[in-house]
């Protein structure tokens, strides 16, 4: 499968909130709880769900910031779910990830070109004269000419959003883990944002994992949509497919509400009963029959799993 | 309809910062109708929030001060209300939801001792009529099982959950006018979806006006009447909110609107993005105030800042409809 840049099997991240006296967790929020996906090179995936759909969670299980607890991840046809630290370094040559806070990402009391010169230090390039040639050929690249020697708090937000970026890229990675990139900024700034990534997408041939609760922005980001709800995708299918005929419930709920320009009043909106119930203890069968107005007695009793019902379009849900 | 119920007149605010004045409001002007709701759209550090915090008196002065201006709500100036004649009108007659709702309620009080404070605080009413008015509050803003929800702590709701509590607070006196600070920021999609409806059957139900401020515009599409739409400190478009949607005149509505991809927009399209940064509110002293981001700018736009232009429908402070 050498088209495959990522692929991630029964992934699962649980994380403790009660142990026992040793230590050992006795009760878990099942924030992630067994995902498959994969990314070709070259792909956009959108990843997208509301707060605590472990979304994030998933970027940052991938990237290996968090070990997973089950599952496995791999990465350029090499299985990396249990790298060492040592041997993941050679790894975040070849991913990298941008977070949505620029103004927590940044050291504040380093000139952001120094940063990112470290960051080419560690990775092997000791010599100087070569480092600062590449900080001003990324600098350029994202559009920030010549603002090297300044400091964050020099920039706005956008603009530290593109040292983020331009840090990403110093390393040349092929996949770029991009959590919330423009949640962060104003409309305005969000579009030139969007357009950078874009771009660099086709320049450089870049894949991305695209992780966003904006609707908009994943439509028109992504080549295929993955749609999690309470650590499990629910839906996932090629982003004009998914948009146009989203076939899981909690799909056509959050794609009916997602504001639409202009449309305002009026518009034929599904608006769901109740919030997402908790991760730690989570309905059983379908997750979301809590929620769900065609939800039999069935939905309680056995998990969906997900079904292909046309090119690409997998739906977990017992309607199909 | 048809009645005046506020009515703000070239207010100005400044916020005095060491040695530098900082105009965060300049020479804003609009009024409402009784029962029409107003949106304030704009980005961080446009003036959105600083003119309601005006409206409602609950400014930080300082650092800032109103210099200009009147604020007429039911025929009287606010501004010269003392504090104690302010405390009495807010939470009354006006009242504001704000966008985090965990940080808006009391941690250590009961849902139940919050809401029928402002009750009891406003109207003369006895402890046991305040908690019934309470939970018929709650029902009305649909919380489950209100009379359990009024022994409970913020903490054990959700974000949801509180900011339907927030609102109960705020209607529970039947104010005239409602103010919502962006109230659906920080609450997802399917949620913000049902506080949106919430709010939009609410406002028939009881009458009142509405001021809801957002950065998005799809929100204020949701419930607004009118739009006003704020760039540095002033009001550069104000249209009804078919009109602004549709026909959207001034440069900055026509980039904010085409900022935001389409639901079936894809990569291909490249994004229309307005160039540059927003600009500090100190920053443009002279001319427009969007001239550095514009693309329709010429010579007039850079030392004369443009009057108010009625074209169609739309009142547009922008020199090319001169």
């Amino acid at each position: 499968m050498s088209d495959r840049i990522l692929e991630v099997k029964n992934l699962k991240k649980y994380f403790p909130v009660k142990t026992n006296l040793f230590g050992k967790g006795t009760e878990f929020v099942r924030a992630v709880d067994g995902i498959d996906f994969h990314i070709d090179h070259g792909e956009i995936l959108g990843l997208v769900g509301e707060s605590g759909s472990g979304k994030s969670t998933t970027g940052r299980t991938v990237i290996r910031l968090l070990d997973p607890t089950e599952g496995e991840i791999i990465f350029e046809g090499r299985n990396i779910t249990n790298l060492k630290k040592k041997e993941l370094r050679k790894v975040y040559e070849r991913m990298q990830l941008v977070f949505q806070d620029p103004f927590a990402s940044l050291n504040p009391r380093k000139k952001v070109g120094s940063a990112i010169e470290e960051v080419l230090f560690i990775h092997g390039m000791k010599d100087r004269a070569q480092r600062r040639e590449r900080v001003r050929e990324l600098f350029d690249m994202v559009g920030l000419r010549g603002e090297e020697e300044k400091y964050p708090h020099e920039f706005s937000g956008g603009q530290r959003q593109r040292v983020v970026i331009a840090r990403a890229l110093a390393v040349d990675p092929r996949l770029i883990i991009c959590d919330e990139p423009v949640s962060a900024l104003d409309v305005s700034i969000q579009a030139q944002i969007i357009n950078l990534l874009t771009s660099l997408k086709d320049r450089l041939g870049l894949s991305y994992l695209f992780i966003s609760h904006d609707l908009r922005v994943v439509r028109y980001m992504s080549d295929r949509v993955a749609v999690m709800y309470l650590g499990k995708i629910v839906e996932i299918a090629p982003a004009d497919e998914i948009f146009k005929n989203p076939a899981h419930p909690y799909s056509k709920a959050l794609l009916s509400v997602a504001s639409i320009k202009g449309s305002g009043k009026g518009r034929k909106k599904i608006i769901l009963k109740g919030e997402v119930p908790s991760p730690v203890n989570p309905p059983s069968g379908c997750r979301f029959r809590t929620r769900c107005e065609y939800a039999t007695v069935y939905c309680g009793e056995a998990e969906p799993q997900l079904k292909c019902i046309g090119t690409g379009h997998y739906v977990g849900c017992h309607l199909y | 309809m048809g009645e005046e119920i506020l009515k703000v007149k070239d207010l100005s605010v400044n916020f005095y910062i060491e040695d530098r004045v900082i105009p965060a409001v300049d020479g804003v002007s609009f009024s409402l109708q009784k029962g029409e709701t107003l949106g304030l759209v704009g980005e961080s550090g446009c003036g959105k929030s600083v003119t309601a915090l005006s409206i409602i008196g609950l400014l930080q002065t300082p650092p800032a001060r109103i210099v200009k201006g009147e604020i007429i709500f039911r025929g009287e100036n606010l501004l010269d209300k003392s504090y104690e004649e302010m405390r009495r009108i807010r939470g009354k007659d006006i009242s504001m939801i704000f966008q985090e709702p965990m940080t808006s309620l009391n941690p250590v009080f009961t849902i139940g001792r919050q809401i029928s404070e402002v009750i009891m605080q406003h109207q003369n009413m006895s402890k046991k009529e305040a908690l019934d008015r309470t939970i018929e509050m709650l029902k009305l803003v649909r919380i489950p099982l209100p009379e359990n929800v009024v022994r409970q702590y913020p903490h054990q709701l959700s974000g949801g959950m509180r900011q339907r509590v927030m609102i109960a607070i705020a209607l529970a006196c039947r104010p005239g006018l409602l103010i919502a600070d962006e109230p659906t920021t920080a609450l997802d999609v399917t949620v913000e979806a049902q506080i949106l409806e919430l709010i939009n059957e609410l406002k028939d139900k009881l009458n009142s006006s509405i001021i809801i401020i957002s950065h998005d515009l799809a929100v204020v599409s949701e419930i607004a009447d009118k739009v006003a739409v704020m760039y540095s400190g002033r009001i550069v478009e104000y249209a009804d909110v078919h009109t602004i949607f549709n026909k959207p005149k001034h440069p900055y509505t026509r980039g904010l609107l085409e900022a935001v991809p389409d639901i079936d927009m894809n990569r291909q399209q490249r994004l229309k993005e307005i160039r540059g940064v927003v600009p500090r509110p100190d920053e443009i002293r002279e001319g427009c105030r969007f001239k550095t981001r514009c693309d329709c700018a010429g010579e007039v736009c850079m030392d004369k800042e443009p009057p108010f232009y009625q074209v169609g429908k739309n009142l547009v402070r922008c020199w090319n409809y001169a």
